[in-house]
């Protein structure tokens, strides 16, 4: 009884409420975590589960035979992967340039201010209306016809904002102090990108580039319009199975061929649907995981 | 030379004594400027002797700061800066149209608040200035290194880091690092260090050994350094110039300054009756 009448530190009413609130507020952040992870963890073992009769290396390395009733996804696959190449080479050195250019020559005028706000709302178009606009602009106004360049284009296009986006936060990332230092030792504003701001700041615009390879791979409706098509025989090996598609060609792509098959093809087995997605959904985890490897290398490599 | 005499009766106070003899670094005439449309500095008519440390003290916001970075342009790089007047160093307007303001830059050093060392081996930051002038591209391997240890000696961080040479300069401790920062400009042969508040990162042991080098340098380098710090004005420069508003209210002798201001502004200033 004393000790409590002298316990100076004794809690109130109003902290006996705050506790419950407090445990309230603890479970359901954490009741919302687990509703988030669940989801991804039900995809993934649904998919599998489902594409496990299908999951074969031939499954991977086949072209598609017999009205894509059998064979495999090595035409959409390897057509995927030249989407994706293609239109990196086009977006990456484009959207890091102009991130440079924003963050570390463009001075804050109302022209920088309008290019920022047309980035940002050029990362808000949906993909479709890329697919609209590579076909009037790459297709037909500059006369690619539907082809793997077009289509790279339209996800070009796509895929620059965020690539623009993530150079100029890692750039941003990248103390003043050091350009001030080099600026004051007479460097010029590139030798201070070259020598200091981009070794330090690479980790971070190579995680933006890498991230929109998930996105580039994935999208079907930019292709939609602007190159990919439904099937089309292609070697089943040697060279011309490893490069089976020109700039100039119409191709076939994983994202395009799994919308085929689920929805305008008939007698297509269902593991060959959920193979197909398990595919795509394995490269998106791939690619995410390797860019997240990669930036913890670079991280612990540097130090400041 | 002769319009020195000129120049310094045009100011409104009391004009520093200048004895002929006596060789100037910098000197600026009616310099303004204006941060969009804040005027910072004010008619800054100032002559900084060579080869000794001229303190620039004065409470926060008076553009001590702001003129410091006028002496080697690098405000231009804060955009949004506008000056008007003149500013001459070693006897050329460095607003001439035929200076190369990297090579004022390379000639007129400056050191920092925060030490700022590049992330990048201890080695690479001594010789990165000339790296910036490909003026290292002609030495030999051990050429570098002689740059490198002599530039070091000469801040008295050779022992400490001998034999860490290729560790991250920024693994130092903080008064190593500001040395660091003073020793990298050595070897582009600068002829003035303007040092922005060099010691005010660093604790009490770490201030007396970078006040003991910025000692050092003096003759050899004309040193001009920003300080909050009355005990360090006093301690460690010989000549003061004190700022209020943008204005150069009083310049003069550390002793004078500090035994008997002109000025009364001054004289409240560094009894710290404001700051």
């Amino acid at each position: 009884m004393s000790s409590e009448i002298n316990n100076p530190f004794a809690s109130t009413e109003q902290e006996h409420r705050g506790k419950k609130v407090e445990l309230l507020v603890k479970f359901c952040t954490l009741a919302m975590t687990w509703l988030l992870i669940i989801p991804v963890l039900a995809i993934i073992v649904f998919l599998v589960y489902k594409a496990w009769p299908a999951l074969s290396i031939e499954f991977l390395l086949d072209n598609p035979e017999k009205k894509m009733t059998a064979g495999g996804i090595w035409g959409p696959l390897i057509g995927t992967f030249f989407l994706v190449l293609v239109s990196l080479i086009i977006a990456a050195p484009t959207g890091i340039l102009a991130g440079v250019y924003l963050n570390e020559f463009a001075r804050d005028n109302w022209v920088t201010r309008f290019i920022n706000l047309a980035v940002v709302n050029l990362a808000g178009v949906p993909s479709i209306v890329h697919g609209l606009f590579g076909l009037g602009a790459f297709v037909y106004f500059l006369g690619m016809d539907r082809c793997l360049l077009a289509a790279s284009c339209t996800v070009a296009v796509m895929t620059l904002p965020v690539i623009i986006t993530s150079t100029k936060e890692a750039l941003a990332s990248v103390p003043m102090s050091f350009r001030v230092a080099c600026w004051n030792m007479g460097a010029t504003k590139w030798q201070t990108i070259r020598t200091i701001v981009l070794p330090n700041s690479i980790s971070g615009i190579l995680t933006g580039v890498i991230l929109q390879v998930a996105r580039a791979a994935g999208e079907t409706a930019p292709i939609l319009f602007t190159g990919a098509m439904i099937s089309s025989r292609i070697a089943d090996s040697g060279w011309d199975a490893m490069v089976p598609y020109g700039l100039d060609d119409r191709f076939m792509a994983l994202s395009y061929h799994l919308y085929i098959i689920s929805t305008q093809w008939q007698n297509v087995p269902e593991s060959f649907k959920f193979g197909t997605a398990a595919v795509m959904i394995g490269l998106v985890i791939a690619v995410n995981s390797l860019s997240i490897g990669f930036r913890i290398y670079l991280r612990a490599r540097k130090k400041w | 030379m002769s319009t020195i005499a000129t120049e310094s009766s045009t100011t409104q106070y009391p004009p520093v004594e200048i004895s002929l003899a006596d060789e100037l670094s910098i000197q600026t005439r009616g310099l303004n400027l204006w941060y969009g449309d804040f005027q910072a500095l004010m008619d800054v008519s100032v002559n900084i002797k060579k080869g000794i440390i001229t303190g620039l003290i004065g409470p926060s916001g008076c553009g001590k700061t702001t003129l410091l970075r006028c002496f080697n342009r690098i405000n231009e790089r804060y955009g949004n800066v506008r000056t008007t007047g003149d500013i001459e160093i070693l006897d050329k307007n460095i607003y001439d149209s035929d200076v190369s303001v990297r090579q004022l830059r390379r000639s007129v050093g400056m050191v920092f608040q925060r030490p700022n060392p590049l992330p990048i081996s201890i080695f690479d930051n001594v010789l990165f200035g000339m790296g910036l002038h490909d003026a290292h591209k002609s030495l030999s391997r051990s050429e570098r290194a002689d740059v490198v240890e002599m530039a070091l000696r000469e801040v008295d961080l050779w022992n400490t880091v001998k034999d860490r040479l290729k560790a991250r300069a920024t693994t130092l401790t903080l008064e190593q690092q500001q040395k660091l920062c003073i020793a990298r400009l050595l070897p582009l042969k600068p002829d003035i260090i303007l040092m922005d508040e060099p010691c005010s990162a660093l604790d009490a042991e770490g201030i007396e050994k970078v006040e003991n080098l910025i000692e050092s340098l003096r003759d050899e380098y004309t040193v001009v350094i920003v300080t909050h710090n009355m005990a360090q004005a006093r301690r460690a420069t010989d000549e003061c110039i004190f700022m209020l508003l943008g204005e150069i209210i009083e310049h003069s002798k550390t002793s004078e300054m500090f035994l008997n201001p002109q000025h009364e502004k001054t004289e409240m200033y560094i009894q710290g009756r404001y700051g």
